[in-house]
């Protein structure tokens, strides 16, 4: 394995082994997501039957605000135990870090919106098992498009004052066009006849906003870490 | 700073007569009052209010954004004034 | 300085603009004062990606001026837009705001600089470069909000009245062009300077402690 990939998989590593002693992080952020599609489909139920494509903005409500709340902790961890310091002055490549810190958060997103997917399913009989392959690369997809534009805003609001408000403030508009993707491919598939060609153009305009936000982060995170 | 005050003073001079000439050459609204929601777009609503806000806002706007400038401007340049003058 | 001449210039538009104007339906005037307010808005807001762009790749330390000062222009311009704009609309299509590609980017993207300016405010030392990475990461963004949204919403037409304007409208419409041009710049070069002022009062006060 070439030096980056090591790097990466040091971090991911390390994160891993931190959260599965306590689960603390992991636990916390699923009961949060859930308790967000409780809430919403509470508010967005009318006369026992949910309002069109309801199902699709919930779910990816969910996730933009746990995503939000794990990115804070898990970057707060790193503050708190003064870690990041100690990864910025390693010998490591910047974008490896960033890339190592993704895959962690990526994997911990990905948890829960394995309970979450099968929940809204349950909750609005939307036609997960039938949908899982498409809504498996949807959601992926547009998971990683929030988690790249999160990762980066997280790790530099570390450093930063009123930071637990300046990252919702910072990453919801950035990260518009993935819900809106996100929320209309998903409504595409689970409408009573499945659009596949809508959600199949919603999954690429995701994809593009994945390589470009990706790249974009990996080149902005040493200019914007180095203090 | 004295030539944002000039600033100032002879945008709000020009203010007076600009308004009184809009005033006389905008066509009157019609007698007929027809409430914004029963009229189908297009149709002869009175606009004077939303032209009198939209252009009063940015009346507004850049006067208040000005004057705000020159206040912060007026704020650091007497506070560079003190601190060279302690420094001779 | 250099800047009287263009203030005494941006002062007497106001008197001008008003005659001049055609009375093709009272609240289209709007229009002579919206459409380059958004041009202001999205200058701006390059500009404060230009300059961004400048801070963290190129190190130049004073292009964080130049960010700052953009983006409250940003805000500014950007207010002004959103604000006549629905004022507008609210005659010529009868509702405040629909979500079609141009209203939903714009807006995005004033909320993307009023998140600029929030971060410098509160968010202590070092918000210089993350707020040039926001902006940044904003000017990236606008393609895809303007994608997105083009293909989300498809109810009203495109907002883009027709740029084959009679020259009696043609001309109150450049002058105010002009005139909010010369503004936008005198505005910005004061706002720098104003960042520029504040750096040097910071270092003097550092160089004071050393002493």
């Amino acid at each position: 394995m070439n030096a980056f990939a090591r790097i990466v998989w040091f971090v991911v590593k390390k994160d891993l082994t931190v959260e599965v002693r306590s689960l603390e992080i992991l636990s916390t952020t699923m009961f949060f997501a859930v308790t967000v599609v409780l809430m919403f489909s509470f508010g967005l139920v009318v006369d026992g039957r949910p309002l069109n494509d309801v199902a699709a903005a919930i779910l990816w409500v969910a996730i933009a605000f746990s995503g939000t709340l794990a990115l804070g902790r898990t970057f707060e961890r790193e503050r708190h135990n003064d870690t990041l310091r100690a990864l910025l002055l390693a010998p490591a490549d910047r974008p490896a870090l960033y890339v190592g810190k993704l895959l962690g958060i990526l994997l911990l997103l990905g948890l829960v919106e394995l309970v979450l997917v099968p929940l809204i399913g349950l909750l609005f009989n939307a036609p997960v098992i039938e949908q899982a392959v498409p809504l498996l690369l949807l959601v992926g997809a547009g998971t990683l498009g929030f988690a790249a534009v999160g990762t980066l805003f997280a790790a530099m609001l570390v450093r930063a004052r009123s930071r637990d408000v300046l990252l919702p403030i910072m990453l919801y508009p950035m990260t518009v066009p993935v819900m809106i993707a996100g929320v209309r491919g998903t409504a595409a598939l689970f409408q009573p006849t499945p659009d596949a060609a809508v959600a199949q153009f919603w999954l690429s305009l995701l994809a593009a906003f994945d390589v470009v936000f990706v790249i974009l982060a990996l080149w902005t995170f040493e200019p914007v870490m180095t203090d | 700073m004295r030539l944002l005050r000039i600033l100032f003073v002879l945008a709000a001079l020009t203010a007076v007569p600009s308004v009184a000439l809009s005033k006389e050459a905008q066509p009157k609204p019609p007698a007929d009052f027809v409430p914004v929601e029963n009229a189908p777009p297009g149709e002869q609503i009175p606009a004077m209010p939303l032209l009198g806000t939209a252009y009063g806002f940015i009346w507004v706007g850049v006067f208040g954004y000005v004057w705000s400038l020159a206040r912060r401007l007026r704020k650091v340049e007497t506070e560079i004034a003190e601190l060279e003058a302690k420094r001779r | 300085m250099a800047l009287a001449a263009g203030m005494f210039a941006v002062a007497p538009w106001m008197i001008d603009a008003a005659p001049y104007e055609a009375t093709m339906g009272l609240v289209y005037k709007i229009y002579f004062f919206h459409m380059p307010s958004a041009w202001m808005f999205l200058t701006a807001a390059i500009v404060a990606g230009v300059a961004s762009f400048r801070l963290l790749f190129l190190k130049r330390p004073r292009a964080d001026h130049w960010v700052t000062a953009a983006a409250e222009l940003a805000v500014v311009f950007g207010a002004f837009t959103l604000v006549t704009g629905p004022l507008w609309a609210r005659k010529a299509w009868g509702v405040w705001w629909v979500w079609d590609a141009r209203l939903t980017s714009s807006l995005m993207l004033f909320m993307i600089f009023v998140a600029y300016l929030l971060l410098r405010k509160y968010g202590g030392p070092g918000s210089d470069k993350l707020g040039a990475g926001l902006a940044l990461f904003g000017m990236a963004n606008v393609p895809f909000i303007y994608v997105s949204v083009n293909y989300w919403r498809t109810f009203h037409p495109p907002t883009s009245v027709v740029p084959t304007l009679p020259v009696a409208m043609g001309i109150p419409l450049w002058y105010c062009v002009t005139a909010f041009t010369l503004l936008f710049v005198i505005l910005l070069r004061l706002r720098a300077r104003l960042e520029h002022q504040r750096a040097r009062v910071e270092a003097l006060y550092l160089a004071e402690d050393e002493a």
